[in-house]
């Protein structure tokens, strides 16, 4: 076997092989995607009593609530960006910290102080490989996030917007995560969460109603706000923890999709060459033996004489 | 026919009762609350406790509740609990092993948690 037919043919084995994994990663995705949706779907109840909730004490009760007024000058706000621990997502990740870069300048622009929070390896390393400082960060759940890591993700940035800017609080409270759309299309979005502005609460609540009912709070509505709000923070924060995760597979599906596709043209074109090269060497073959046996005629017939 | 309002009972992660009811009871932080149809409007902070929904078939509904909210409007009941569980889904021996736990590691929440297991159970 010729040297060039030995190569493409060790070329074709490796890449079947690649096309394999990447075909196996593609199903491993897709069906991780549909959990995950499942999951999305499973806390949309919650989080809509949740938002209705928010709304009706929050419109109803006259005074105002640290968490949903604004402060008259911010000077400090809080990041949190959730990207994934895994790669192979395409540009998943990178779509995600171009956003929150892109918020981090923006709120620098307006004289503000970012913390940022991160969750996600990927999103660490980032940050970690510039020497920036990170206020917190969290790994090791991204595929899978559950309502108690949204808990503890949430209790520092709530603890945080509580305390006093000149004690090192925040004022306000920013999310950047990768919103699902369809099984093809996932945006990096960027929300603000607190404070609360209640035209969009109300907005995705779907209600515009103007006539709500005049609630009577047990104990006091203040109260209630006051246990509702983290709460709402959380629900918030696992929501995007879950559509997170689902952009996650979806991206991870789609790269893997077209490295099987792609390995499945190398693997084309390098038959072809190969072919190609056998062809050559079989041809070479003939030529040599032809050659030979002439060879040897004229030899014969000089030597008959 | 009586009234009925209709009740949504959803943890974080999931729906864990709806249906139609007649009288639900629940604990908030002032107190056991009962609210029928045509209740005023209202919003409160609930307590760790056991909540009876009794359903307009008369059948009794008792799940465990752990923190959370309750509101009502429009004859429409939404309980909302970070952890909702249905008394008939609850192991009661696994409640009472877990509660002993909790007593010999002195961990408070957690001792907590199973009490309200098993009230709800002891309700059924």
């Amino acid at each position: 076997m010729g040297a060039q037919l030995r190569v493409y043919k060790r070329r074709i084995k490796s890449v079947t092989a690649t096309k394999k994994i990447t075909k196996a990663m593609e199903m491993i995705a897709a069906s991780r995607v549909v959990k995950a949706q499942r999951k999305v779907q499973a806390s949309t109840p919650y989080a809509t009593e949740l938002t209705r909730a928010v709304t009706a004490v929050a419109t109803g009760a006259n005074d105002k609530h640290p968490l949903t007024t604004e402060a008259e000058n911010p000077t400090r706000a809080a990041v949190l960006l959730l990207t994934s621990d895994r790669g192979l997502a395409g540009a998943f990740n990178s779509n995600a910290i171009k956003a929150a870069e892109q918020l981090i300048r923006k709120l620098e622009g307006e004289g503000k102080g970012v913390d940022i929070y991160v969750v996600g390896r990927r999103g660490v390393a980032h940050f970690n490989f510039r020497e920036r400082k990170l206020a917190d960060s969290w790994t090791g759940f991204t595929d899978e996030p559950t309502y108690a890591d949204a808990k503890k993700i949430g209790e520092p940035l709530i603890e945080a917007i509580e305390k006093d800017t000149a004690e090192g609080g925040v004022d306000e409270l920013h999310i950047v995560y990768t919103e699902f759309v369809s099984m093809m299309t996932q945006t990096a979005v960027e929300a603000r969460l607190l404070p609360l502005s209640l035209d969009e609460v109300a907005k995705e609540a779907g209600q515009q109603d103007t006539l709500r009912p005049l609630y009577d709070f047990e104990p006091s509505a203040e109260d209630v706000l006051d246990a509702l709000l983290p709460r709402y923070v959380e629900s918030r924060i696992y929501n995007a923890l879950l559509q997170s995760s689902a952009s996650k597979h979806a991206a991870t599906r789609r790269a893997m999709k077209s490295a099987t596709d792609n390995a499945g043209e190398l693997i084309t074109n390098l038959t072809r060459l190969a072919n190609a090269a056998r062809q050559a060497d079989i041809t070479q073959e003939i030529s040599e033996i032809v050659g030979g046996t002439a060879a040897l005629a004229d030899a014969t017939a000089g030597s008959d004489k | 026919m009586a009234a009925e309002l209709h009740v949504e009972l959803v943890a974080a992660d999931r729906s864990v009762w709806s249906g139609e009811a007649t009288l639900v009871i629940a604990r908030t932080t002032s107190g056991d609350i009962g609210v029928m149809p045509g209740h005023q409007p209202l919003l409160g902070v609930l307590e760790s406790g056991p909540v009876t929904i009794r359903t307009s078939e008369g059948a009794t509904v008792v799940a465990a509740v752990h923190g959370g909210f309750i509101s009502f409007a429009d004859d429409k009941l939404s309980l909302l609990a970070e952890i909702a569980e249905l008394a008939d889904e609850i192991d009661a021996q696994r409640a009472e092993r877990a509660l002993e736990r909790a007593k010999s590691d002195s961990d408070a929440a957690a001792e907590r948690r199973a009490e309200v297991r098993l009230r709800a159970v002891a309700a059924r």
